[in-house]
């Protein structure tokens, strides 16, 4: 690894350590969830910006990660680190299946087979309201929420938790950006035609990217609803599948640093804007439209055209 | 001595339209052939179905005494099959070293060193040594024929298939592209579909011509440049046609 | 009631929803066909139409007659405008790239939806019909004296109901006629079969999207108009319909307008029953499976022609 990538993503992840003893409450814990949610859209941007497939549902292995751990967590006991894997497994057998189903499609119409997969996962949650109490949710109690000893619910622990899990999707993925089959998924994005003509298995690649996509997306669920006590079934819900696509169509699809800042804009402008009106998700909409008009490379994507070409 | 390739009756018909049919076909390791033919003769659509872009309505393909007919592309690369694209075909948007770097990379996997040697290789063969770091979007339209080139030396093929290599190159270009091709001889076979009737009549060693998706003759350059039936059908039209 | 009278009922409501469901889904089939264009805001300018509907009839405050042809003149046109300069300030900027359109028309469905909210709230507000006489249907029974004639209890229908399911026929009929016997529809089929060459022969293709768009979201707005009376207006309405139109739609074959007609006969009258037996939600899970799985194994629809 370069020093000069390996300054500025380390340095992030610097920067984010130190903000933890500088920030004040309310913002301290507005990062920790930025940096969960920030590894929800690193998942999702290894399926958009890297092998670019434009999945409509991703919320549905962001939610088997959140339901597949909190589940078993609150019904069966077996403790948060075995919970925190069966969400792992979750999200990863949910995107093996979806992946060998959708990937038979392209374009417009994976975007709406990942779409109505998504909504039959959501639909499901409800169906199922007896366990997971549909809309309503569940809520995690305290002694649930010990991780490896560590109390998820004192909120220094949970932004240095944050903070690891971040640093190892970050770091996870621009190693993996950078072995072969990694150089093939980005391949395959610029002409899928010419990748398979060398020789390579397109389709394994792709499900390949889907099932890391998808694990990733389910983690950061998992995290999220161990971290914050809650596992409800809004997360499974159409708009936190437009929320990934929209982060890092804003930080910049196919770049390692672009979700977190993608993450980190979107989630204070909605803050913001939250405490004028209820129709926040206007914000969410024009977003959306300006940037498919006008900035198409996101934030980061426009930052490595114009100046660093190196931008990993 | 066996045939490298061979197809026996292959055929491919489009809602019942022949676009090849029953070709039988046999190249010789070592041997640099030439597919001729006018235009929707078939010679696309016969290539497209040697690497497998498409799949015939019938007949079989044999690579090095194994049927690959119901073979899927990558694969068929995976045996020791390249091929160049008609229309320039490479990653724009990656730069030029990298788009040589994928093609190397399948064969020679994780070890980085070697890859680095292959690619810096393949790019000094064909004269683009210097332009490893540029956006291959940004290669002229020539550079860009060289780098499909590359990017199937890269390869080490034992088959190399290229589709129409000198369209559109300027003739110096073509002089330097035919030296190339004569080199790589020696350590591959090489399948040619060619318009430019110099480049044919200079580099094969036989010629197979196509016309109505069927093979109206096969021989040395000498053989069918004195063949009645292909003056008719194909020359007669004009010997750059 | 007996199992026929019973059926009967089932079946007119299943026709209502099915002609409100044609209307919309011909209008998404439309613009995907024209245009290939998936509009996921589509559901937004059905919502929209019914707003809007709301908003003149009760802006207008005069006879429920008058304030509903009133919103059936107006909301489609002011729906149609809108779209169409959806289609000219973003679509058309976009140059059709299917994938960047669908992300575009997301960013649409929102800012329709949260403006509504902001502007109209999150109440659920009716529109009182034109007309509501309720017609007792006839049954047939065999009797002692063979076929008798009898009014069951319940067995009824209104008026307005059956004006909705006339009017959406003669709508579609319209819709068809323009698409075949005018020059306005010779003019779309040709952008539809190739837009660079229409545009060659001095087709205006720019204003044909434009149009075609626009009028894709009036059917869908019409929709919306009719069926406020029946159901009430509110701001998240948009969602399931969109869903459904995209079922009709990929069920029918994408841009078929016989084959979506068809579809949303068959979709709307299954709904009903479907949900006499499924609760709504597992009947909601069955049709996006549905949806699915059809895009996975049969993507020309199930009742298009497999290509070649």
């Amino acid at each position: 690894m370069s020093a000069r990538v390996f300054a500025l993503h380390g340095g992030l992840i610097a920067v984010l350590l130190a903000l933890h003893f500088l920030l004040p409450v309310y913002h301290h814990g507005n990062f920790a969830r930025v940096m969960v949610l920030a590894c929800y859209a690193i998942g999702y941007n290894v399926l958009f910006g890297y092998t670019g497939l434009l999945s409509l549902g991703h919320a549905m292995f962001f939610a088997a990660g959140m339901y597949g751990m909190g589940l078993p967590l609150h019904y069966l006991g077996i403790g948060a680190e075995l919970a925190f894997l069966a969400g792992l497994a979750s999200a990863a057998l949910l995107a093996l299946v979806v992946g060998l189903l959708a990937l038979r499609t392209v374009g417009v119409a994976f975007m709406i087979v990942t779409l109505m997969f998504s909504e039959a996962v959501y639909l499901t949650i409800l169906l199922a309201g007896r366990w997971t109490r549909g809309d309503e949710g569940l809520v995690l109690a305290r002694p649930e929420r010990v991780f490896l000893g560590l109390d998820l619910s004192n909120p220094d622990i949970r932004y240095l938790v944050a903070l690891g899990l971040f640093a190892l999707c970050l770091v996870g993925t621009l190693w993996l950006v950078r072995q072969p089959s990694g150089r093939v998924l980005i391949a395959i994005r610029e002409n899928e035609e010419r990748a398979q003509l060398l020789g390579y298995d397109i389709f394994r690649h792709k499900l390949a990217a889907v099932v890391i996509s998808g694990t990733i997306s389910g983690a950061a669920g998992a995290a999220y609803g161990l971290m914050f006590g809650y596992v409800g079934a809004s997360f499974a819900e159409v708009q936190y599948s437009i929320f990934p696509l929209l982060w890092v169509l804003l930080g910049g699809a196919g770049t390692i640093i672009g979700p977190f800042f993608g993450v980190l804009f979107m989630f204070y402008l909605i803050d913001l804007s939250s405490g004028l009106t209820s129709a926040y998700m206007l914000i969410a909409g024009v977003a959306l439209v300006l940037l498919t008009l006008f900035a198409p490379q996101g934030l980061a994507g426009e930052l490595r055209r114009r100046w660093v070409r190196w931008l990993p | 001595m066996s045939a490298l390739l061979s197809t026996r009756a292959l055929s491919k018909s489009f809602a019942g339209l022949r676009a090849v049919h029953e070709v039988d076909f046999d190249l010789a390791p070592g041997e640099i052939r030439a597919l001729i033919g006018p235009n929707g003769a078939g010679k696309t659509t016969f290539v497209s179905m040697l690497i497998g872009r498409i799949a015939p309505t019938s007949g079989t393909i044999e690579f090095d005494g194994r049927d690959i007919t119901r073979l899927p592309a990558h694969a068929r690369v995976a045996l020791g099959m390249a091929y160049t694209f008609q229309i320039t075909s490479v990653f724009a948007r990656l730069d030029v070293a990298e788009n040589v770097a994928l093609a190397a990379r399948r064969r020679l996997g994780r070890d980085r060193a070697a890859v680095a040697r292959e690619t810096e290789a393949a790019l000094e063969r064909v004269g683009l040594g210097q332009y490893g770091a540029a956006l291959a979007g940004d290669l002229s339209y020539g550079h860009q024929r060289l780098l499909e080139v590359a990017m199937g030396l890269a390869q080490r093929p034992r088959l190399l298939i290229l589709d129409e290599p000198t369209q559109g190159l300027a003739d110096s270009e073509i002089a330097g592209f035919n030296a190339l091709i004569r080199d790589l001889a020696a350590e591959t076979t090489i399948l040619l579909i060619e318009h430019n009737m110099d480049v044919v009549m200079e580099l094969a060693d036989r010629i197979t011509v196509l016309n109505f998706g069927e093979v109206l003759a096969e021989g040395t350059p000498a053989e069918i440049h004195a063949s009645a039936a292909v003056q008719t059908a194909y020359l007669g039209t004009g010997a750059d046609a | 009631m007996d199992f026929g009278p019973h059926l009967l009922l089932a079946a007119i409501e299943g026709a209502v929803t099915a002609a409100v469901l044609a209307l919309m889904a011909a209008g998404l089939s439309l613009v995907f066909g024209v245009m290939r264009v998936v509009n996921v805001a589509h559901g937004e300018f059905y919502m929209l139409g019914a707003v809007l509907a709301w908003v003149v009839a009760s802006t207008l405050g005069a006879h429920p007659a008058l304030g509903f042809v009133a919103a059936l003149a107006i909301a489609p046109l002011i729906v149609g405008a809108v779209a169409a300069a959806a289609d000219m300030t973003v679509l058309k900027r976009l140059d059709y790239d299917p994938e960047r359109t669908i992300v575009a028309t997301i960013g649409l469905l929102y800012i329709l939806q949260q403006l509504t909210l902001m502007g109209y709230g999150p109440e659920a507000r009716p529109v009182a019909p034109p007309f509501n006489q309720r017609l007792a249907l006839p049954w047939v029974e065999w009797g002692d004296g063979g076929v008798q004639l009898y009014w069951p209890w319940g067995l009824s229908v209104t008026t307005y109901k059956l004006f909705v399911i006339g009017a959406a026929g003669a709508v579609l009929a319209g819709l068809w006629a323009l698409m075949t016997r005018t020059r306005i529809g010779l003019v779309m089929r040709a952008t539809q079969l190739d837009g660079e060459m229409a545009l060659a022969f001095g087709i205006p293709v720019e204003r044909v999207y434009a149009g075609v768009f626009g009028l894709g979201a009036a059917l869908a707005a019409l929709a919306g108009v009719l069926i406020v009376p029946i159901q009430q207006a509110h701001y998240l309405m948009g969602g399931d319909a969109l869903l459904l139109s995209f079922i009709v739609v990929i069920i029918g074959g994408l841009g078929s307008l016989a084959g979506t007609v068809i579809a949303a006969i068959l979709i709307g009258m299954s709904d009903g029953i479907i949900s006499v037996f499924f609760s709504p939600t597992l009947a909601k899970i069955i049709a996006t499976l549905l949806v699915a799985f059809v895009l996975v194994f049969r993507p020309q629809g199930l009742m298009g022609k497999p290509p070649r």
